[in-house]
């Protein structure tokens, strides 16, 4: 039996509130959806806030040579391949008109000489094509979605959790969530839903990543019957804070190395001339990771365990302008001015590649009737992602998510929601009340951090893969053991024992794929397989649920059009 | 590693509630927000905290650090009194919900009555750069209420029925200041957020965490302009013969 809650109708539910979300929020509006966005914060502190180096968009405001065939190329070069070409396309040749459209909306970039919108370099990018705000793009991104939904109309829900999607037969009927701030649960009816929930860095200690970044999404979405692709490429970025402690795994953005920061071992040597002599600072951030970590391993590192990043030879001035809030984020942190010496980086994870695999026009997920998008979504990255690609996709795949709900909500109808499911949820939601108390999920998502950072780091073999599982076994019965403190009223303690639970599932879903890629590609990388294998180019890893066993099956990489496949393949 | 003791304010709705201390480990460079991470962890599982970023970025963490606004997470308990407790209580100007969250929802409210940019008709979307640093300093605004929760007018005249506080000040500014913006909100500025109200004592400069000049900046152009189209002697006298 249920208890009591409330019911609200939506033809478009967005679960999550950051730059997809939002712009999904809007597209729906614009086609005359009802649109309700949920999500676990307060509206605007979504992680889409802390994005600093900017928006890739083909503009050749700077370079009048870039283009979308250029953007392309490079987007599908830095996922090897293993990108969904059409999305890979779409996202380039959209992305100028997303940004245009924010300016329209209100946002504010910095400008070149002759008053456009300026553009910098970033790592894997030929043209200089980041549309930036100093180093607080994504505030400025979030500000004017935020304030253009408002304007337009919808209704948010802040601090409220969805833990289940809710389904009829094949179809998907809605979504049943809690607030955080008195427990009380909440049921929405909904004719379609766009997942926009982020990524996963919370299941390793050393992230750049906020509390919210625990899967829930994928979950939602594996638990619901939808398909998961390409989990094992996870992203580190090259340089989060290393020092002091507090501080660890805090995002450096590559904006220092865009604007001409020089990277050094504690031997003074600038180690990139040997891992990339062309693009040295600017690679692509598998490589730079994995280089820096190969020379704190090789025990070059500095005193706290990573390398120097120097921006000083800079101006003053200039650093400042450029990078305010890296300048104050090291000063007041780190009792660094980065003006005047080196800051100490080391590896952060950062952001997923793989995630809901979607049709690439209309952001659709395998279940009907379910969108996913931005981090939440596989399948425009392929195996590593480009620095600054990650706005642009939030923005032309959040449009398209919104556009696809709104159509597909004017072609069904309300169906009914099942008091069966809503009590299961209720009840597995409050299970931690009720446990004897035994099992802190404090103590359960500091161990299984362990095991992640250990065992499904930057480099991988199928021993520790094989010692993961194990792990994640033993941490799947403790977590459902966990038990709480304390009432229903604002509970952290209880909200994070729902949230182990959506970690442990990502967690699992890209331990399995790790397991299975025998080879090494973009931001997966075996020691044991240390080279690419042409076999696994052309394979997806998709995760499904059969029953509450986690299954892996393979799927072929769709072949692109050969204008195309000429065009990714030019010098 | 020494320990130092923070005392924390816990507690249920707008009554009640009490200070509770906790020991807590101090690590170099640690944060009051890490503080309260340990207490979590540790010592008290259920405690309420908002946080995102732990970066100065999202303005979540706001709570009131030995009795000054501050964001916990920019916090530095390496430069707090050693020999005594740290308190942490929540913002003050805000109804409590539970523990250090606060309900701040009127913040919300007051930012739907501005009306958003409005773009001059055919513009070329030309902007030059110094026209984009003036009003990138009200952008800046990260919405940690810390400049609403201690002006005076808020928090000791509870005045938010008809005022709008600093934050929608500098939002507002943000709007009139931005180059290709056609809109007028000075009426706005006079009646609903009640401008007049505030009297210039830069408490709110004081504590924002991004350093926007909140009152020379944004509030005293903003006054200017009010003054300017209801009480300048001239428009007044043209006004009353055109009996507007």
């Amino acid at each position: 039996m249920t208890t009591s809650y409330e019911t609200r109708e939506h033809d478009v539910l967005i679960i999550g509130a950051g730059g997809a979300g939002l712009r999904a929020a809007i597209e729906a509006l614009a086609k005359g959806a009802s649109v309700g966005v949920v999500c676990k914060s307060l509206l605007g502190k979504a992680h889409t806030v802390m994005a600093e180096g900017g928006i890739a968009a083909a503009m050749a405001n700077v370079d009048a040579a870039d283009g979308w065939q250029p953007h392309f190329r490079d987007t599908m070069r830095g996922g090897k391949f293993l990108n969904n070409w059409r999305m890979a396309q779409l996202h380039a040749q959209e992305a100028p008109d997303r940004v245009r459209e924010l300016e329209q909306w209100g946002a504010l970039f910095d400008r070149t000489d002759k008053g456009a919108i300026l553009q910098r370099a970033f790592g894997g990018h030929t043209y200089k094509r980041l549309c930036h705000v100093g180093d607080r793009t994504g505030l400025e991104m979030i500000r004017t979605l935020q304030d253009r939904g408002v304007q337009l109309g919808f209704d948010v829900y802040m601090e409220c959790t969805v833990t289940r999607l809710l389904t009829d037969g094949g179809r998907l009927a809605g979504a049943f969530g809690y607030w955080r701030e008195n427990g009380r649960f909440i049921v929405f009816k909904a004719k379609s839903v766009v997942i926009a929930t982020g990524g996963i860095g919370k299941a390793w200690p050393v992230t750049s990543n906020s509390w919210e970044y625990t899967g829930d999404g994928m979950t939602l979405a594996y638990q619901a019957g939808a398909e998961l692709m390409d989990m094992e490429f996870v992203q580190f970025h090259p340089t989060g804070m290393v020092w002091p402690p507090g501080v660890q795994g805090l995002l450096v953005t590559e904006a220092v190395r865009g604007e001409g920061g020089i990277l050094r071992n504690k031997l003074g040597e600038r180690f990139m001339e040997k891992y990339d002599p062309q693009r040295m600072e600017l690679s692509t951030r598998d490589v730079v990771a994995r280089s820096i970590y190969t020379e704190v391993k090789e025990g070059r590192g500095t005193e706290h365990g990573g390398a120097y990043l120097d921006i000083s030879h800079k101006p003053a001035e200039y650093v400042k302008k450029k990078l305010p809030s890296m300048y104050h984020q090291f000063k007041e942190l780190a009792d660094v001015d980065i003006t005047k010496g080196p800051m100490e980086v080391g590896p952060t994870c950062h952001y997923v590649m793989g995630g809901i695999r979607v049709e690439a026009e209309t952001a659709q997920s395998t279940l009907p009737g379910l969108f996913a998008a931005g981090e939440a979504a596989a399948g425009l990255h392929g195996s590593n992602r480009l620095g600054g690609n990650s706005l642009s996709d939030l923005l032309v795949f959040g449009r398209r998510a919104g556009l696809g709900a709104a159509e597909h909500a004017k072609r069904v109808s309300y169906t009914g929601v099942s008091e069966a499911q809503i009590a299961e949820a209720e009840k597995e939601l409050l299970a931690p009340f009720s446990n004897p108390n035994s099992e802190s999920p404090y103590a359960v998502h500091r161990d299984l951090q362990k095991v992640m950072q250990s065992l499904v780091g930057i480099f991988r073999t199928e021993e520790d893969l094989k010692k993961a599982f194990a792990e994640l076994e033993q941490l799947k019965t403790r977590a459902a053991q966990a038990s709480v403190e304390g009432s229903r009223l604002f509970n952290p303690g209880w909200h994070l024992a729902s949230e182990l639970k959506s970690m442990l599932t990502v967690s699992e879903a890209v331990a399995l794929s790790a397991l299975a890629r025998t080879e090494s590609r973009g931001a997966h990388s075996r020691i044991d397989y240390p080279n690419y294998d042409p076999v696994w180019e052309k394979k997806h890893n998709i995760i499904v649920r059969e029953g509450v066993e986690m299954k892996r099956r393979e799927s072929a990489v769709e072949e692109m059009p050969d204008e195309l496949k000429q065009l990714a393949m030019a010098d | 590693m020494s320990d130092a003791t923070l005392r924390v304010f816990r507690g249920v709705g707008t009554v009640g509630g009490q200070t509770v201390d906790y020991t807590v480990p101090v690590a170099p460079g640690m944060v009051v927000l890490d503080a309260l991470h340990y207490i979590q962890g540790h010592l008290a599982p259920d405690l309420a905290v908002r946080w995102n970023c732990k970066a100065g970025k999202c303005g979540s963490c706001s709570a009131e650090v030995n009795g000054r606004p501050r964001l916990t997470c920019k916090t530095r308990m390496d430069d707090l009194p050693k020999d005594q407790p740290i308190t942490v209580m929540p913002m003050k100007s805000f109804p409590r919900i539970k523990d250090l969250v606060t309900d701040v929802s009127w913040n919300y409210q007051v930012n739907k009555k501005i009306p958003a940019f409005h773009p001059h008709q055919n513009t070329d979307w030309k902007i030059s750069q110094i026209d984009v640093d003036r009003v990138q300093e009200f952008r800046k605004c990260i919405e940690c209420f810390l400049c609403q929760d201690v002006c005076h007018v808020i928090r000791e005249h509870d005045a938010k029925a008809k005022f709008g506080g600093p934050r929608f000040f500098v939002r507002v500014a943000g709007l009139e200041l931005h180059p290709l913006d056609a809109g007028n909100r000075v009426g706005l500025l006079k009646e609903e957020l009640g401008i007049g109200l505030c009297n210039i004592t830069k408490c709110c400069t004081e504590v924002c965490p991004e350093e926007i000049h909140i009152t020379d900046n944004a509030i005293i152009p903003l006054k200017e302009r009010v003054v300017d189209q209801f009480y300048d002697p001239l428009t007044m006298l043209f006004r009353k013969i055109r009996g507007q």
